[in-house]
């Protein structure tokens, strides 16, 4: 497809896709790659880094394998991102899309909730929601998607409202046809750029909700995520900084790689539009 | 006839592009005159007025020379003022007119605060716009689009340049405007000694108001000379296309009975 | 015959400040095969009226009859029926094209959705309408980006016509383009208008290319139609302040000296 090879044309859609291309492949092989269940308690506690050929990146305070940790976490990280990123754009591009579509008027009630949400930062919103109905990867992917999905869904809105406008929309009108197609083909392809553009920071947000909540306590506790893996960290944080540091550093380059990912993305689907 | 500019195989390229915008242009400026640049789209003839200006984008190769008769090339500014196709462009919605219009005059002729608000105020009276004292508080939106050109005119003229360049100022408004602006354009500059160099699509609209005409073509200068004698005899085939596709009201209608 | 009766048009804008572009009892009628222009400076109306006959935009008060019916009372899947009957031609700026179209969906389009030719035909026709507009069958394939200006607007021709339209309205169709290109579109309008008996509504504030190609022109000026008739007697006898504003309008070619100096 031509935004692929756009995409890859682009230094950051390069790196972005490669760097996202070994983290997708790592969460894959996760249990080919670090057999057997990363919370178990393989070693030694508090082996070093880079001492130990058994325990690469070390051990921590009840001596589970750090490395084994990562490539698990990674998993969790990804996961939650990717089910937030697809829970949240449809959400909201079905909501944008009534709302734009049938105009001002049109949807008071959605658009409404949809002021109302972004009143509160999207990781209190998660806080709240996962409080009250106790950790899970589920609960925590459909609080993330609600918290994420306000902000969008009103870009989406101005991005139809804008597009909406265009003559190119009137004149499908003008040639008759049904409202249900020229949302489908003449105004949401047109749509999509900026708020995939978003989806991708999105994404980002999520993973780094998620590490958030598991850092909290309140991510889900029978898996291992790099949340939980900085917020175990924390008590030995003096003595053993790379058990915090080790899962840091893949969140900040996930974080990096989606960012960039993004930023590639929107490159290649603008040269798309090119200058008219 | 004194020079203001003799422009010499000037050669515009811009960044990613293949084919040049302009390729060896030779022409002369005179000091004074009312110069026409004329021609389609993609014929560089904004290419021309913005180097003319110093206004190419950034990453434009230029080469060829532009000899300036004073030395120095000219300031924007003070030298040049320049008036776009879009008085939306020229003009920011946040400041007053009467800050935009004195703010040349301000800069390069050391005007006051009130001295500059005076100096505006009169030059929106000598661009005609209605009201003028109400219009020098006010803000761009507040005018319809034939007015913001005319106080994008008297932004150009603040600091009394002596070359105003017009970059199809006319193209972005309806109809009943262009004369009107065009006229304006023509006193002006005729009665302070300035030169105009006036860049636009139709011929008919440079045929009335400018001394010479220059036709451009797909970068390249095709035909210059006086206007009438452009018009009467062109030499090249290309301006006698252009003069011939021009239609006004005397030209007979393509339906075969008007009226039933 | 009478194809089109508009009768008291009202049109307000909600939005407060000036009144621009509303519309103030708006009569018109219009034939079978012939072109009206509606000439006016913007802000007029002009514009306005052409959106509120295609049924863009809601009228505000006011009725219309076109071919036969009760044009304004149509909603819903009937209105998009009959859409067949009347098109338009949009000005050929930004947004006049989907960014992402290629030229054979653009012209396709509405012989699909009025059922005119089975699926195997269509792209028979579609060959057939790009060589009735000037354009080489090849260029179905483009993308519209991929096209200038001028053959732009010549897909935009057929596009309209595709659906066999009795009545095109015209929304300052040639305002963008090179006086050249211009006049090969005036001449592509008249001959279609030949061929096909296809009435026009022409929306101009150039009141020369409406001298070109319009039977009857009607002048507007502050949402009202302050004149109506034949064009070379709107043209040649102008009654109204805006006729005589937008006749005066119209740049003349220049050619002896003292005429340039008196500007």
């Amino acid at each position: 497809m031509r935004v692929v090879r756009n995409l890859l044309a682009t230094p950051e859609g390069m790196i972005g896709f490669v760097l996202i291309a070994v983290l997708a492949l790592v969460a894959l092989f996760a249990p080919a790659l670090s057999p057997g269940d990363p919370l178990r308690i393989a070693g030694r506690a508090l082996t070093a880094p880079f001492t130990d050929p058994a325990f690469p990146l070390g051990t921590d305070r009840l001596g589970r394998d750090v490395l084994a940790g990562i490539v698990h976490g990674a998993r969790t990280s990804l996961l939650l991102g990717l089910a937030a990123a697809c829970a949240a754009p449809a959400l909201r591009l079905c909501v944008g899309l009534a709302a734009g579509v049938s105009g001002g008027g049109g949807a008071p009630g959605r658009v409404g909730a949809g002021r109302a949400l972004p009143t509160l930062p999207p990781f209190l919103l998660a806080l709240a929601f996962d409080s009250v109905a106790g950790p899970s990867v589920p609960v925590v992917v459909l609080a993330i998607a609600l918290g994420a999905w306000a902000d969008p869904a009103r870009l989406t809105r101005a991005q139809v409202l804008s597009v909406r406008e265009r003559d190119y929309v009137a004149s499908a009108r003008v040639i008759g046809m049904h409202p249900a197609e020229i949302a489908l083909r003449e105004i949401l392809p047109n749509v999509l750029p900026p708020v995939l553009a978003l989806s991708a920071i999105i994404v980002a947000a999520a993973i780094l909700t998620e590490a958030a909540l598991s850092f909290l306590g309140l991510g889900d506790p029978n898996v291992v995520t790099w949340g939980s893996m900085i917020a175990e960290g924390r008590n030995v944080l003096r003595s053993s900084p790379f058990l915090s540091v080790f899962p840091g550093i893949a969140l900040v380059v996930t974080v990096i790689a989606v960012y960039l990912l993004s930023e590639g993305l929107g490159k290649a689907l603008s040269d798309r539009e090119g200058a008219a | 006839m004194t020079m203001l500019c003799a422009v010499r195989q000037l050669s515009v390229t811009y960044r990613g592009q293949a084919t040049p915008a302009l390729a060896g242009i030779d022409l002369d400026i005179h000091a004074g005159e009312r110069l026409a640049i004329i021609g389609e789209s993609g014929s560089g003839k904004s290419t021309f007025a913005r180097a003319l200006a110093g206004l190419l984008r950034g990453g434009a190769s230029v080469a060829g020379n532009l000899h300036w008769a004073a030395g120095d090339p000219p300031r924007a500014g003070r030298d040049i003022g320049f008036v776009f196709q879009d008085p939306s462009a020229s003009l920011t919605p946040v400041l007053t007119i009467g800050e935009q219009v004195a703010e040349g005059a301000r800069r390069h002729l050391g005007l006051s605060r009130k001295a500059g608000q005076a100096w505006a105020l009169a030059m929106l009276e000598r661009v005609r716009v209605p009201e003028p004292a109400k219009v020098l508080r006010g803000f761009p939106h507040q005018l319809s689009g034939g007015q913001r050109q005319r106080v994008a005119i008297a932004a150009a003229l603040a600091a009394r340049p002596g070359l105003l360049i017009a970059d199809e100022p006319t193209s972005a408004l309806d109809m009943v405007a262009p004369a009107e602006i065009v006229a304006l354009l023509g006193d002006l500059v005729r009665n302070a000694g300035m030169t105009l160099v006036f860049v636009t699509p139709d011929i008919a609209l440079a045929s009335g108001f400018a001394d010479r005409v220059a036709i451009f073509r797909d970068g390249r200068l095709v035909e210059t000379g006086a206007t009438g004698a452009v018009l009467a005899a062109p030499a090249a085939a290309y301006t006698a296309a252009l003069i011939a596709s021009h239609r006004d009201l005397a030209t007979p209608p393509l339906i075969r009975e008007a009226g039933r | 015959m009478t194809l089109l009766d508009a009768r008291n048009l009202g049109k307000r804008y909600a939005s407060g400040g000036r009144d621009v572009g509303a519309l103030d009892g708006v009569s018109l009628t219009l034939c079978a095969g012939e072109t009206l222009g509606l000439a006016g400076a913007s802000g007029s109306g002009k514009s306005t009226l052409a959106r509120v006959l295609t049924r863009l935009v809601p009228a505000d008060g006011g009725t219309v009859r076109f071919d036969g019916e009760d044009w304004l009372g149509l909603s819903g899947s009937e209105l998009r029926r009959r859409r067949a009957k009347m098109q338009m031609v949009f000005p050929d700026v930004l947004g006049a094209f989907n960014p992402r179209a290629t030229v054979a969906p653009v012209i396709e389009d509405p012989l699909r959705i009025h059922g005119i030719l089975p699926k195997a035909g269509r792209g028979r026709e579609v060959a057939a309408l790009l060589d009735r507009v000037g354009l080489p069958a090849s260029y179905a394939a483009r993308s519209i980006r991929d096209v200038s200006g001028g053959q732009r607007q010549r897909i935009a021709i057929a596009r309209a016509i595709a659906s066999r339209p009795a009545l095109v309205v015209l929304d300052e169709a040639v305002s963008a383009l090179d006086v050249s290109l211009r006049e090969k579109i005036l001449e592509l309008l008249v001959a279609l208008q030949a061929e096909r008996g296809i009435a026009y509504l022409f929306v101009s504030h150039d009141l020369a290319v409406l001298a070109a190609v319009s039977h009857r022109i009607a002048i507007m000026d502050a949402g009202r139609i302050v004149e109506t008739g034949p064009a070379a007697g709107v043209i040649g006898n102008p009654q109204s302040a805006a006729a005589r504003a937008l006749v005066r309008a119209v740049p003349r070619l220049v050619i002896e000296q003292e005429d340039r100096n008196a500007v």
